[in-house]
């Protein structure tokens, strides 16, 4: 026998409490792993989520155009991030069959903006910025019409024509981009603003839309209506929306869930440490005697401190262990039940050790008063009380 | 060879509230190695907080006391600590036995405190069980023994540190008189063939028919001849 199997053999003083106590102290910790790596999982979504970008167009018509000179104007604003802009350009590519959208961008903005895109291959962006007459385009146009890095893609100007008379816009593929590896639903084909503001016809220095990001999702509304605010009497009246609408009311759930989580976990591990603290408290009620007869035999005040505290201890950290390790072993399952509703849902291995140093604290906190009452036990008065 | 238990002057006064409960007025008192001295007197008389102050239990509030050549005023609860797991072996009335440790374990609780090897911890546990007797029992839990036995079990837990004094308050108080004498003969044979200075307080005078010699307490004083004057 050594001192941990002292301390462990009064642990089960008690079978059947030690046991319900171990199952409770287990089932709270399960449900923080889970509510854990569920929010987890939420965080994920809204990170891939455009849900903190704003869309600023014309008031009365998506196709009224807005001066370049709002740009300032907007940045200006209190949780504006930064801006960028798009404009519907038209144009065909060998047949009025194959649609797909053409804007005018500014590189480096837009893929701020964008930061969810990945430009291919490395060192695109840079040449796209550099390149006047550079363009980028989503992986699956590039796969639709089977276009390489360095190819000369032709678009007739059907709405613009350049200022030298002509209707052909040549482009050079400089790369493609796409999210987590995929296409978009809705491909873009982009190339530079300068080019077109400076070989336009006509329609230089305007803009389709803003898209602009905000430090704060919960401000969408507020700063929307400043932005409409500002041009409300201007020749250029604007309407500002989410970029999606239903993104940012799934975001705010995801926030009153988070809310949820914490009000859930908060009020199981104040059960868990009241009633574990109290079965700790009355264990060691029953147990004055017994300390007193160690102290006897010569354990330190300090030696039977430990000796009870460590009973809290190692009841908690096993069942965090225990808790988080059956989260850990049903997470995989869940995940696929789950698939769809979140990202992904995963018990880490940062939450077991989150759960672990949690339930460590839970321990120290039942055991902390018992504990002491141990320590300050005098001998003497233990007997004759028992 | 110097004295077991030394006592010159030894007060002990209660704090009750505002009210001083003085329970030993000016005990002196002398033991020498190898006696087996039985302490007597009526309920009350203060023996068990005597018998305390000299295994080093509580504190005294006046004069001296050295037990085993270590005077024990003024020490801290710390070093009084490691004094008794070193120096005294202590026997209760109620055995006072760890009920979730099998005997073999209850036994081995002191060594706990000691820097002997798990192996030889458990060779001392066992040498003392069969001191007592009880060798076939070792893996008997309390409750599922006898008082006796279970006295035993305790008188081998107070071995097997091998301390030189051995404090036993009413050690066979809860027995019936042949079990008593059993534990009386086990008394007596540590003192005589293993030297243990043995202090026992006891109600019963059939009890202290074992012993060496008898003292007698009242009101906190020592009333017979043996006392020092
Ligand atoms: N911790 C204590 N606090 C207050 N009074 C005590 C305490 N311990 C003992 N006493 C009192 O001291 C007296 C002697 O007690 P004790 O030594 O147990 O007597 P005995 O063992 O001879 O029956 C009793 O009156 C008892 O009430
Ligand atoms: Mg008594």
């Amino acid at each position: 026998m050594s001192l941990l199997g002292l301390v462990w053999a009064n642990l089960f003083r008690k079978r059947t409490r030690t046991v319900l106590t171990l199952l409770s102290v287990m089932i709270a910790f399960l449900l923080f792993a889970l509510l854990q790596a569920v929010s987890v999982a939420f965080d994920g979504g809204v990170e891939v989520d455009g849900t903190n970008r704003l869309v600023v167009g014309g008031k009365y018509s998506q196709i009224d155009q807005l001066p370049y000179s709002q740009k300032q104007q907007i940045l200006s604003l209190d949780g504006v991030d930064k801006i960028t802009h798009t404009s519907w350009f038209g144009g065909e590519y060998q047949d009025p069959k194959n649609f797909f959208a053409k804007f005018p961008v500014d590189p480096e903005s837009y893929f701020e903006v964008y930061s969810e895109l990945d430009l291919e291959p490395a060192g695109a962006l840079e040449r796209f910025a550099r390149e006047r007459t550079a363009a980028v385009v989503d992986i699956s146009l590039a796969q639709e019409y089977g276009w390489e890095v360095g190819d000369v893609i032709p678009i007739q100007g059907t709405i613009y024509p350049k200022n030298d008379g002509t209707r052909l816009w040549e482009f050079e593929l400089v790369g493609t981009f796409s999210e987590n590896g995929e296409g978009s639903d809705f491909p873009l084909f982009l190339f530079h603003f300068e080019y077109f503001n400076e070989a336009t016809l006509f329609g230089a220095d305007q803009v389709g839309n803003w898209t602009l990001t905000i430090d704060d999702v919960e401000r969408a509304d507020e700063i929307a209506n400043q932005i409409d605010a500002l041009f409300e009497n201007s020749s250029d009246p604007t309407r500002t929306t989410t970029e999606d609408e239903a993104n940012r009311q799934f975001a705010r759930q995801l926030g009153d869930m988070g809310f949820i989580t914490t009000m859930i976990m908060s009020a199981v591990f104040f059960t868990i440490i009241l009633l574990t603290g109290n079965t700790m408290s009355q264990a060691l009620r029953e147990r004055i005697p017994e300390l007193a007869v160690l102290k006897t035999l010569g354990f330190t005040d300090s030696t039977v401190l430990f000796l009870v505290l460590g009973e809290a201890l190692i009841l908690c950290v096993l069942g965090g262990a225990l808790g988080a390790g059956l989260a850990m072993f049903m997470g995989p399952g869940m995940s696929a039940a789950l698939e769809g509703v979140f990202g992904s849902f995963e018990v880490t291995p940062d939450i077991f050790v989150i759960a672990l140093g949690l339930s460590a604290a839970v321990g120290l906190l039942i055991g902390l008063l018992p504990a002491l009452t141990a320590q300050r036990l005098a001998i003497v008065d233990a007997f004759r009380r028992g | 060879m110097t004295a077991a238990v030394v006592c010159r002057g030894l007060e002990k006064t209660y704090v009750k509230g505002r009210e001083q409960v003085p329970v030993l007025t000016g005990i002196n008192l002398e033991i020498e190695q190898g006696d087996f001295l039985a302490l007597m007197g009526p309920s009350g008389s203060g023996k068990t907080t005597l018998l305390n102050l000299i295994g080093g239990l509580d504190h005294p509030t006046g004069g001296e006391i050295e037990v085993e050549g270590q005077s024990l005023g003024g020490m801290s609860n710390k070093a009084l600590a490691r004094w008794r797991s070193e120096n005294v072996g202590f026997i209760f009335q109620f055995y006072n036995l760890l009920p979730v440790l099998n005997a073999q374990r209850n036994v081995e609780l002191p060594l706990l405190l000691t820097k002997l090897s798990r192996k030889q911890r458990q060779a001392n546990a066992e040498t003392a069980l069969e001191i007592v007797g009880l060798a076939d029992r070792a893996r008997h839990k309390p409750g599922e023994l006898s008082g006796g036995q279970q006295q035993r079990v305790a008188i081998a837990r107070a071995l097997v540190a091998d301390p030189r004094l051995m404090v036993c308050d009413e050690p066979t108080g809860d027995l019936d008189r042949d079990t008593a004498d059993e534990i009386l003969e086990l008394l007596q044979m540590l003192n005589a063939d293993h030297g243990k200075t043995i202090i026992m307080v006891t109600h019963d005078p059939r009890a202290a028919d074992h012993a060496k010699r008898t003292l007698h307490m009242d009101k906190g004083k020592l009333v017979t001849a043996g006392a020092l004057a």
